[in-house]
């Protein structure tokens, strides 16, 4: 143990603050008997569930069938299935500029198109990496630290590290300029931003999903390719028979991970582009927040109708998650 | 030591060096190249002078204009280096500029002023950081706060965290008690509510209580995660129930076994989900966005994202403040990493 003063003072301190409810949870402790302390142990937890996840989600389902703009529900008058009415109210589901909500359609498809794109470029680029990692290299730690740290970094602070690069003056063209091009408007072209808001995204994210898949490789046992290599199996054929097969669980489970968070992409394409430009790289999240909190009059009905249905969304998507895990466990 | 060469040459398994070998270190080079780079490029960026970064196309290192204080000006003078029309090189002191037309002096004798066109000198310029980057946002913005707000709901929210959720896993580890499994299924079910599908409904929660535009509605309500109750639950499982039985029969109350037995010996697992709490904490975007509405309640994160909205964008504060917030998640990682990483493999969470 470290005897260094300040970190002895530090536990002392410590200590002081633990001790301080003693004496009133000794007292509660006498009044109720021992075998019901769990409650109150268990109780501060409950109350902030209770409050800030399990009645949200009461008032969000209120909320979807009331309309107004007043913030507090006594105020709101009910408006029965209006709200998701108006979600659904489209003449055509494949254009959404025929519909009366056509921000929440268009939200609705580039989530989709991100999402798509995003998770097989995720998926992919995280298995290369992983599999590049597990081979007989040197400095492995450094090289998956290397591929990990943006998982720690804010999509504030990510953004902007790739705004700046990007922006008309920064580095990337004034290396095309070099090379003799012309520089590019990147986050002014509808095409060009999206491509962008999925670079950063799996740039920021890969790290988290290489390491799962690195955990999943490294839980191979190695005799099997040894046994492969005696036989002289080639070393594609193994990556193809031996190693993807085994994997499967692991790319299951990330692949559906890297879906439902895709689905709720805001952060950073946020931070980089604002959903522009126009409305490009608008995705159902930030519909939802601007519905309700960033535009002139406040709709928290619609706002919430739009919830719901992103939580159902989710909902199957975490529900296939669990049945693929739980077969993961069976198998 | 060994040679470089020689270092890369080694492996594990001594054999050839295969062309996969060959084709991964390729992979991995681009991969330092692509995840480093650009962080690289702000922190650098970020110590340039407003000139500096103005510049197209721009320098790699930091240059800042040498000066130089001449007799008989009050402040400092740009130096240049200047082609006289006889075709010599000197290096002279800039007075000031009229049109194309550049004055410059001698700084050792700045008596005579000679007149050159401004195409005719070059900026004389050293490696320098400039701070003033830095210090400006911090004074004279509201960063300073930022920073302040930042620090304030991370630690508080963290001892929030802490403090409840080892309650909470101290109950469902040691106790048994009805409605326990009810209880362990409802912290699961939190998992699958993110904050983005009840953004409304916890606005309006945060409001009614009272907590509109104040710290506390960032702090409170992601303190209880459900994360952090497996974290510590798991661990505390492990641990050996003599020491708990033992403690019961020397009449120790529950809140003693529980601050100074469980609490202990569950150090290693706070240390991980301290870690991951600063980190939630110190990122955390989409609900300070929505419930922080005044500037002076703004987290660092917040006021990056409004002063880059703003139309004047002005990327030396800007990059500057940038870094600022980077530099707490860059010490965790440094000195942490290892935390996390086993961490997330543990829990599959982040």
């Amino acid at each position: 143990m470290t005897t260094a003063p300040a970190s002895n003072l530090l536990a002392r301190l410590g200590r002081f603050i633990a001790e301080l409810p003693g004496a009133p949870m000794a007292l509660v402790e006498r009044v109720i008997g021992t075998s019901r302390m769990a409650y109150v142990f268990i109780l501060p937890n409950i109350l902030f569930f209770g409050l800030f996840v399990f009645l949200p989600i009461g008032i969000d389902i209120y909320y979807s069938f009331t309309g107004g703009t007043a913030l507090f529900p006594s105020q709101r008058p009910g408006v029965g299935g209006l709200q998701y009415h108006y979600l659904a109210d489209c003449k055509n589901f494949y254009d959404p500029s025929s519909c009366r909500e056509d921000y929440f359609w268009r939200g609705m498809w580039t989530s989709l198109k991100f999402t798509l794109i995003q998770v097989s470029v995720m998926v992919l680029v995280s298995l290369a990496t992983a599999l590049v990692l597990n081979m007989k290299i040197r400095a492995r730690g450094f090289f998956r630290a290397v591929y990990f740290f943006p998982v720690l970094l804010s999509p504030v602070v990510v953004a902007l590290v790739w705004k700046w690069i990007l922006q008309p003056q920064g580095l990337l063209n004034a290396a095309i300029v070099g090379m003799g091009g012309q520089p590019i408007l990147f986050l002014a072209d509808a095409g060009w931003a999206m491509f962008w808001a999925i670079f950063v995204s799996v740039w920021a994210h890969t790290g988290f999903y290489t390491l799962i898949l690195l955990a999943g490789l490294q839980a191979i046992p190695r005799d099997i390719y040894e046994a492969a290599d005696m036989d002289g199996t080639r070393p594609l054929r193994q990556l193809v028979r031996l190693t993807l097969p085994l994997l499967w669980p692991n790319l299951l489970v990330v692949l559906v991970l890297v879906t439902i968070r895709g689905v709720q992409t805001f952060d950073e394409v946020f931070a980089l582009t604002g959903g522009g430009p126009g409305t490009a790289t608008m995705m159902i999240v930030q519909y939802i927040y601007t519905t309700a909190f960033a535009s002139q009059v406040p709709d928290y009905g619609l706002a919430a109708a739009a919830s719901v249905v992103l939580g159902l969304l989710l909902l199957v998507l975490t529900l296939t998650q669990l049945w693929l895990t739980r077969r993961r466990g069976a198998t | 030591m060994m040679s470089p060469l020689a270092l890369l040459r080694q492996r594990r398994n001594p054999g050839r060096i295969g062309f996969s070998d060959v084709l991964a270190y390729i992979y991995l080079a681009v991969g330092v190249f692509l995840m480093f780079g650009p962080v690289v490029w702000l922190v650098l960026s970020s110590f340039k002078t407003r000139s500096n970064l103005d510049e197209f196309p721009p320098t790699f290192l930091p240059l800042a204009q040498q000066s130089v204080a001449v007799k008989g000006y009050d402040s400092k003078l740009p130096l240049y280096n200047v082609t006289m029309p006889d075709g010599s090189k000197r290096v002279l002191a800039q007075v000031r500029r009229i049109g194309v037309i550049s004055q410059l002096v001698d700084p050792a004798a700045p008596q005579t002023i000679i007149k050159v066109n401004m195409d005719k000198r070059t900026a004389l310029r050293h490696l320098g950081l400039d701070w003033h980057n830095y210090e400006h946002p911090l004074r004279h913005f509201n960063f300073g706060r930022y920073l302040w707000n930042s620090v304030f709901v991370t630690v508080v929210a963290t001892l929030v965290t802490l403090l409840i959720n080892s309650m909470a896993a101290y109950a469902l580890s040691i106790h048994e008690f009805r409605g326990k499994n009810f209880f362990l299924v409802a912290v699961i079910a939190t998992l699958m509510v993110p904050i983005t599908i009840i953004l409304v409904p916890v606005f309006v929660v945060v409001n009614e209580i009272g907590l509109d535009n104040s710290l506390w509605a960032v702090i409170l309500p992601g303190a209880a995660t459900p994360t952090g109750v497996f974290l510590l639950r798991q661990y505390m499982l492990t641990m050996p129930r003599e020491l708990i039985e033992a403690a019961r029969m020397d009449k120790a109350s529950e809140w003693q076994i529980y601050a100074r037995i469980v609490m202990p010996l569950a150090l290693p697992a706070l240390a991980v989900l301290t870690i991951f709490s600063v980190m939630w904490r110190w990122n955390e975007f989409l609900w300070p966005l929505v419930v922080l509405s005044k500037s002076e309640t703004y987290t660092l994160q917040i006021g990056l994202n409004a002063f880059q909205g703003d139309l004047q964008t002005q990327w030396n504060y800007l990059l500057a403040m940038t870094v600022v917030a980077l530099i707490p998640i860059a010490l965790v990682f440094v000195f942490l990493q290892r935390f996390i990483t086993s961490g997330i493999a543990n829990t599959g969470m982040k």
